[in-house]
């Protein structure tokens, strides 16, 4: 953290963090101006990771794109694919003659991945805030139980981050034998691990106070700001895509949405940032009980990979060489909130826009007005709350 | 929660606006498209009358048309089309809007007043499409570094060669159909293609 | 003499007293107490902390992050480098105190990676700002390549001595034959 101190009179001075500082959100660079140790003003500088993955996006053909979208977001690698392929699969199905239906065993294994991938981005979000709040402890637990992820997503996809395993159409692979029951031994001994992780920290007086009252967002604050994600329900706003707009096998699954209730209590007010962090952490819990539903419908493996119960890939090759022409909107739930896709095709094998409209991107929009007033150390305990990667602001 | 049809909120859009046209696009996709003048007004309805109560922009981004088929006739061939898409957290229904910006003027009125949303999203698009946003409070780069030059995402974009003395490719580094970046020599013009499209 | 050419002290005496020069016994301090600047940009930046985390825990190897270029002996440049990036990466590792080491991880930091043919704003390898010691291929590198790296790069730091030559050469890490595995579709190796 590099700090260049100019007094502007009286005890003003100017503070620049980032873009390198520890706070491992990534390369994010704010300027804060504080009077002692409150801050006045806090104007964040992005543009560190643009790496032109929309401008990638037009020159590179549709199934092409589906490893970029894993930098998108590299901490929910298997959402982000997600995202683009339920999108690409929308604007295929505008036109009959390109229809793609989804094997129903593959539906199964992209709402399996993307919730455990859920599970891992979620522990990542809420061990980073504990540990720029100051306890370094709950995330380390939370890393090792992302290895445990890890080695699933491993055996399945051969990758451990950026995993380019859920394509359009279907998934890359079908699952290994040994999938179902490791998910499932992982799910258990997960469970326990989560009672240890708040003892140590949910319930922590200190953690509770320091996040009590602090960057408080009313709902109607959320939804103007263009808020999404736990930041949004954190707020109080009950909407979830994967309730409210369901797409795969969402629409039978029913998830249960948490919203922030003003968990700290009388400390607290609806919209802080112990209420997102509990959002996350209810948000994992339905996530586990997801993952059961989903082993229990599986169906069985065929032997063809395009079958329409048991194969794990449709056959989209052929249509992607011509989808319709025009566009096509569809947004999804990620972790860090819904991942808008606006595509725009002109009837060739490479798309003509890619838009990914991301919610990191609007959260580091609200930074300059949540963040004045506080204290100088909370701004770190702010970023956290929201849970911003920056490839997501910068893409 | 009584979400209103995509016809019925046209409808309400084109009696405040009688420019306004409702489009499909080839495949069937709806949406408004409004002039530039008229935005502010149409915006204003969507965002403050009770029945529609768009109080959630989703997403203002925009596409380069020059490029796209089937423009050659079309007088908005070379306009950057802005798009808004827009959504009713307590009806539940959603409209999205089109606002072509010609080259030579390309500017629009913002809509920060309505979604402050749009600060950081028109901010994006005046980086990458070079769109000016009438009224934005603080219309500057936010992606791409202050002293760039030239709009990204248009489609007559030419790569830089060098940025600050450094040269973008690495010695030897080659690719076959890289894109062209500034100083390199013009291709050699190609035969019609048999397809549509570009390349 | 080496210090790992020294015989194992036993009951002797004369055996139980190690004479060696100051420089080796401080390149040996050096090489197994690397502090690495927590430089995490992009997807390898995730990888770096699970590398530092219980399951691989480079801190045996005595690596811990410091969030200071001042403190720092090594920057892992973790992660794609954009040209905004590229100044602020070269005046950190100006920051840095001699002597220091750079281990390019991953293939954004080593020639632009996914990036390098279509993408306006992405350096092309952040060799062209610092000079790099150990490249190590990977999107993302496993935490085993990154601290295969590491033991290469203590290879060097070991040689390394304060009135000497600087090894400048770099020294790529070998990636695995991806070519043959267990992985579904994949040919098994021809015995």
């Amino acid at each position: 953290m590099t700090i260049e101190a100019i007094t502007l009179g009286g005890e003003r001075m100017q503070l620049n963090m980032g873009p390198h500082h520890p706070a491992t959100h990534g390369v994010l660079r704010i300027r804060v101006e504080s009077d002692g140790e409150i801050v006045s003003s806090c104007i964040p500088d992005h543009g560190y990771l643009h790496r032109s993955i929309e401008k990638i996006g037009e020159c590179i053909e549709w199934p092409m794109f589906v490893p970029y979208t894993d930098r998108v977001d590299y901490v929910c690698a298997m959402n982000a694919n997600l995202a683009y392929c339920v999108a690409v699969e929308k604007l295929l199905n505008t036109d009959p003659a390109t229809a793609v239906v989804v094997p129903r065993r593959a539906e199964c294994i992209r709402v399996l991945v993307a919730e455990l991938n859920r599970i891992s981005s979620h522990l990542i979000a809420v061990g980073a805030m504990a540990m720029d709040v100051g306890a370094y402890t709950p995330f380390l637990h939370g890393i090792a139980q992302r290895e445990h992820v890890n080695d699933i997503f491993e055996k399945l996809c051969g990758q451990r981050l950026t995993y380019n395993y859920v394509t359009v159409g279907g998934v890359a692979f079908d699952l290994h034998e040994t999938a179902s029951e490791e998910i499932a031994s992982f799910l258990d001994q997960f469970e326990k691990e989560m009672v240890r992780f708040n003892k140590l920290i949910t319930t922590n007086t200190i953690f509770r106070d320091r996040c009590a009252n602090l960057a408080v967002v009313t709902a109607a604050e959320a939804i103007a700001w263009g808020l999404v994600g736990p930041n949004l329900r954190g707020s109080g706003v009950d909407w979830d895509l994967r309730r409210d707009e369901p797409y795969g096998l969402y629409g039978e699954l029913g998830v249960r949405v948490p919203k922030g209730e003003r968990y700290a209590g009388r400390k607290g007010a609806v919209g802080d940032c112990y209420d997102r962090y509990i959002v996350r952490l209810l948000e994992i819990q339905e996530s586990v009980r997801l993952c059961r539903e989903v082993l229990k419908l599986l169906p069985p493996a065929a032997a063809k990979a395009n079958d329409p119960i048991g194969g794990h890939q449709a056959d989209v090759s052929k249509v992607l060489k011509r989808p319709p022409k025009g566009f096509v909107h569809c947004r999804t739930e990620a972790p860090r909130g819904e991942m808008g896709y606006f595509l725009v095709s002109d009837g060739t094998k490479v798309p003509y826009r890619v838009r990914v409209r991301t919610g990191s991107f609007s959260a580091a929009g609200i930074f300059h007005k949540v963040m004045r007033g506080i204290f100088l150390a909370d701004v770190v305990a702010v970023i956290g709350s929201f849970d911003v990667v920056v490839p997501e602001i910068d893409r | 929660m009584n979400g209103m049809t995509f016809d019925a909120i046209a409808a309400r859009i084109t009696q405040v606006c009688e420019e306004a046209m409702v489009v499909r696009s080839e495949n069937g996709q709806p949406f408004v498209r409004v002039p530039a003048a008229a935005l502010p007004r149409v915006a204003a309805l969507l965002r403050r009358d009770p029945a529609l109560l768009c109080d959630a922009l989703m997403d203002l981004t925009g596409y380069d048309r020059l490029k796209y088929p089937g423009n050659e006739a079309s007088p908005a061939n070379d306009a950057i089309a802005v798009v808004y898409l827009l959504f009713s957290q307590q009806h539940h229904h959603r409209v999205m809007l089109e606002v072509q910006a010609p080259r030579a003027l390309c500017a629009v009125p913002t809509v920060s007043g309505l979604w402050p949303a749009a600060l950081y999203f028109e901010r994006e698009v005046f980086d990458l499409l070079g769109v000016q946003f009438v009224g934005h409070p603080s219309l500057e780069r936010i992606l791409c570094p202050d002293d760039w030059v030239g709009h990204p995402l248009r489609k007559d974009y030419l790569y830089p060669a060098q940025y600050h003395g450094v040269p973008h490719l690495r010695e030897g580094q080659h690719f076959d159909g890289a894109p062209r970046r500034q100083g390199d020599p013009e291709p050699a013009p190609t035969p019609a293609p048999t397809k549509k499209g570009h390349p | 003499m080496a210090v790992a050419d020294l015989p194992k002290p036993g009951n002797d005496p004369h055996e139980q007293i190690v004479l060696t020069a100051v420089d080796e016994f401080l390149a040996w301090g050096k090489e197994n107490s690397l502090f690495y600047l927590l430089f995490a940009t992009a997807c390898c930046g995730i990888e770096l902390m699970q590398a530092g985390g219980p399951r691989y825990d480079v801190d045996r190897l005595g690596m811990i992050p410091r969030a200071t270029p001042r403190q720092a002996d090594l920057m892992i440049v973790a992660g794609t480098i954009t040209h905004k990036m590229a100044g602020v990466v070269r005046t950190l590792w100006e920051q840095m105190t001699e002597p220091r080491w750079v281990v390019s991880m991953g293939s954004c930091a080593n020639s632009g990676g996914p990036f390098s043919k279509w993408s306006y704003s992405v350096l092309n390898g952040v060799d062209k700002y610092v000079p790099v010691d150990v490249y190590i291929p990977g999107c993302p590198p496993r935490p085993e390549a990154l601290i295969d790296g590491v033991m290469a790069l203590r290879e060097r730091v070991r040689r390394y001595r304060t009135m000497g030559v600087r090894d400048r050469d770099p020294h790529v890490v070998q990636g695995a034959d991806c070519r043959f595995g267990s992985h579904p579709g994949k040919p098994e190796p021809q015995a």
